[in-house]
């Protein structure tokens, strides 16, 4: 295939083609249109992946809420009628839940909507389990409201609002035992009054995981949080010893079988399954350090690890992606070798390693199975950490591990919140890559 | 550009720099053989040869910047004022800001032409105020011929100027730091004829004060511009003399073959 096509003889013209030139351009359109179809069918995928995920995310973050008057009766809340906390603390959800019963069946009769249901009791599978806690944690918040009728926005159940998302239909009810067709007819009447509203559901993007039977509580903030600090770790620890560890590697150490033995293990490393990082995370930081189980700071550590090689391997063809005549000038004005590298070279690789830091901080972000091995997958957290030091310390999840927590639970509304999960950790993907882009602007030069 | 009387004066000056039996080894490949050769200050000497011939190697071993290369061996004595400089005392980045250097392509930092020039007097403590440090670059720049075309814009990047200009740059940067010695390795190479003229202009004047080697590739530049020759061939030093001497009665046919053009 060399440029041979005159040599047929002299009496070739330029405006006919002769077979060779015809062989070549004929593989040079089918290599084109191979690559066409490769993108087209990348496209596709593509699109095929982000409407999923979007159609069956979406509906995460609508929930059903019951606008509910409770009249917070003063004889079963403070028996002692002093509105001293302490006491107030002694009556449970238990004590809560039939008052909130009772305001649905009161609310229901007076707007002169009829059922077949005679007790308050029956009327529960409306309400989440959760209304119980949210009414509670607003009287303990302020006692005074004892005594009064107070309008509460209480979740509705998980099956009225798969009923409402249309996840639910009455055909699928007719083998449930939580609920019945006669509760959904209720529904659809307090729907008409107003009363069943669905709306914006915050709760989803800062609330915490919640037990099995509760899913229309569960949130992802907290183990977004979870996350949160995991990636500080992961900054904090991979950024400084990786790109030292590059530095060191690139300019500094001797071409010798040592280093070149310590090159081909950094980038095996980077092919390491991760889980490997998780079991070494067991037993160096949790068996051997000492360190708290299910901490984002010993997830965080694991995944410094995992993240170290490919820090390392990007820094390092950044850093030798750096000119050498650069390195030359320092050095012919009597720079030292390492005011060479920190005034010169490293401000022109910075670019490069922020980008490579970033890929590596991506990967960590979204890995589950190391997380699996230091018992941050299940349910953990309920609450939010309390300061800096408990989110670094207190067991925590991290996104990924919940969503992968949600898409194993039985109940189809986990399902929905998995689907939901994952629109918020691509956003918050999204966020660090943006964040990297505007400080790989600031730091890029041209030469 | 040469004139007897400079020529008198300096045959008459010391000795700079002197190599004596210089060898050099790139891993196995003997790049430099038993080189001696003595170098005047205040005189722009000269060395030429053809590609590969290791007067590129043996400039770098003038400032040590071979020392960044593992594989590169150096044997021999070259001493800078009698001092030899490959002494274990001798600390190389010390050593580099007295023979100051000139690359082959132009390579500002990618920073301000300011911060390019005072760069080397930042690091050296050469300035004790930013005033100084103002004066520093002026002059560095003024004597670079740069000053009238870079005046009025010290903050914008050096890379943005035109080649001719960043190599002059680079000299003005090489000099801030006022070394003993200047060497150039093929300064003009990357530049068109009349950045090529400013530059040897400028190679004329900077050796009212220092000791310049430059290395050329264009025989005619060495004619222009030096006062000594030496020529390189093979990694030998072939013949080292005054410039009309060399290029109008050389000893060595080999050094003649080269300058009619028959080798090289």
């Amino acid at each position: 295939m060399t440029d041979a096509t005159s040599g047929s003889g002299g009496a070739s013209s330029l405006f006919t083609v002769d077979a060779l030139t015809r062989k070549r351009n004929a593989a040079e359109t089918r290599f084109r249109a191979y690559g066409i179809i490769a993108i087209t069918v990348s496209l596709l995928f593509l699109v095929i992946l982000l409407g999923t995920i979007i159609r069956n995310g979406m509906p995460a973050f609508q929930q059903s809420f019951i606008t509910l008057p409770v009249h917070l009766d003063a004889a079963k809340l403070d028996k002692n009628g002093n509105r001293n906390p302490d006491d107030l603390k002694k009556v449970t959800t238990f004590g809560y839940g039939p008052l909130i019963d009772r305001a649905l069946e009161v609310h229901v009769a007076e707007l002169g909507i009829e059922t077949p249901f005679t007790k308050a009791k029956e009327l529960n599978p409306l309400l989440s389990a959760s209304a119980a806690a949210i009414v509670r944690d607003q009287v303990l918040a302020s006692p005074d409201l004892i005594g009064k009728t107070v309008e509460f926005r209480i979740l509705a159940s998980s099956r009225v609002d798969g009923y409402l998302k249309g996840r639910v239909t009455r055909d699928s009810v007719a083998r449930d035992k939580s609920i019945n067709a006669e509760h959904l007819d209720l529904a659809d009447a307090l729907r008409k009054e107003g009363v069943l509203t669905k709306g914006f559901n915050w709760d989803f993007i800062t609330g915490a995981d919640a037990s099995e039977s509760r899913p229309e509580q569960a949130g992802i903030g907290v183990s977004m949080l979870g996350s949160f600090f995991m990636m500080l770790v992961v900054l904090i620890f991979s950024l400084p010893i990786g790109v030292a560890a590059s530095i060191y590697l690139e300019e500094f150490a001797a071409k010798n079988r040592f280093n070149d033995l310590i090159e081909v293990n950094i980038s095996n490393l980077a092919a390491v399954p991760s889980i490997v990082f998780g079991i070494l995370g067991l037993a160096v930081f949790i068996q051997f350090a000492h360190l708290p189980q299910s901490a984002p700071l010993v997830g965080g550590l694991v995944l410094t690890l995992m993240t170290l090689p490919t820090i390392i391997i990007s820094t390092r063809a950044s850093l030798k992606s750096v000119p050498p005549s650069i390195r030359d000038a320092a050095l012919g004005v009597g720079a030292s070798k390492m005011q060479s590298v920190f005034h010169h070279v490293l401000p022109l690789a910075m670019p490069g390693i922020l980008t490579g830091t970033i890929i590596g901080l991506a990967q960590a972000l979204g890995e589950t199975a190391p997380l699996l091995l230091i018992g941050m997958v299940g349910y953990i957290a309920s609450n939010y950490p309390n300061g800096i030091a408990e989110g670094f310390l207190n067991p925590n999840s991290a996104m990924p591990a919940q969503i992968y927590e949600w898409a194993k639970r039985a109940d189809p509304a986990y399902y929905e919140r998995a689907w939901g999960g994952i629109i918020i950790l691509l956003l918050f993907l999204m966020t660090m890559n943006i964040i990297a882009i505007i400080l790989r602007r600031k730091f890029e030069r041209r030469w | 550009m040469k004139d007897m009387l400079i020529e008198e004066r300096t045959a008459m000056e010391d000795v700079k720099i002197s190599a004596k039996d210089v060898n050099v080894w790139y891993g196995d490949t003997h790049a430099i053989k038993d080189v001696s050769v003595e170098i005047k200050d205040k005189t722009v000497t000269a060395f030429i040869g053809p590609s590969g011939c290791g007067k590129s190697t043996f400039l770098r071993c003038i400032n040590r910047m071979n020392d960044t290369i593992d594989i590169c061996r150096v044997e021999g004595l070259i001493t800078l004022d009698g001092q030899d400089i490959y002494d274990p005392k001798v600390d190389p980045v010390q050593l580099r800001a007295k023979v100051g250097m000139v690359f082959q392509k132009p390579n500002p930092f990618p920073k301000s032409i300011y911060d390019n020039v005072a760069y080397g007097p930042r690091i050296h403590g050469l300035a004790r105020n930013k005033a100084e440090l103002d004066e520093i670059v002026e002059n560095s720049l003024r004597r670079a011929a740069l000053w009238n075309e870079a005046k009025d814009r010290l903050q914008s990047p050096g890379t943005g100027l035109s080649g001719g200009q960043q190599q002059r740059l680079c000299i003005a940067r090489a000099i801030a730091t006022e070394p003993e010695v200047l060497l150039m390795d093929e300064p003009c190479s990357a530049l068109d004829p009349i950045a090529t003229a400013q530059v040897e202009e400028l190679i004329d004047e900077l050796r009212t004060s220092y000791s310049v080697i430059i290395v050329t590739h264009s025989m005619q530049q060495a004619a222009r511009v030096s006062q000594r020759t030496a020529f390189f061939h093979l990694g030998s030093l072939v013949e080292y003399g005054e410039t009309d001497r060399i290029f109008t009665n050389p000893v060595d046919p080999r050094t003649e073959a080269y300058i009619t053009g028959r080798i090289g």
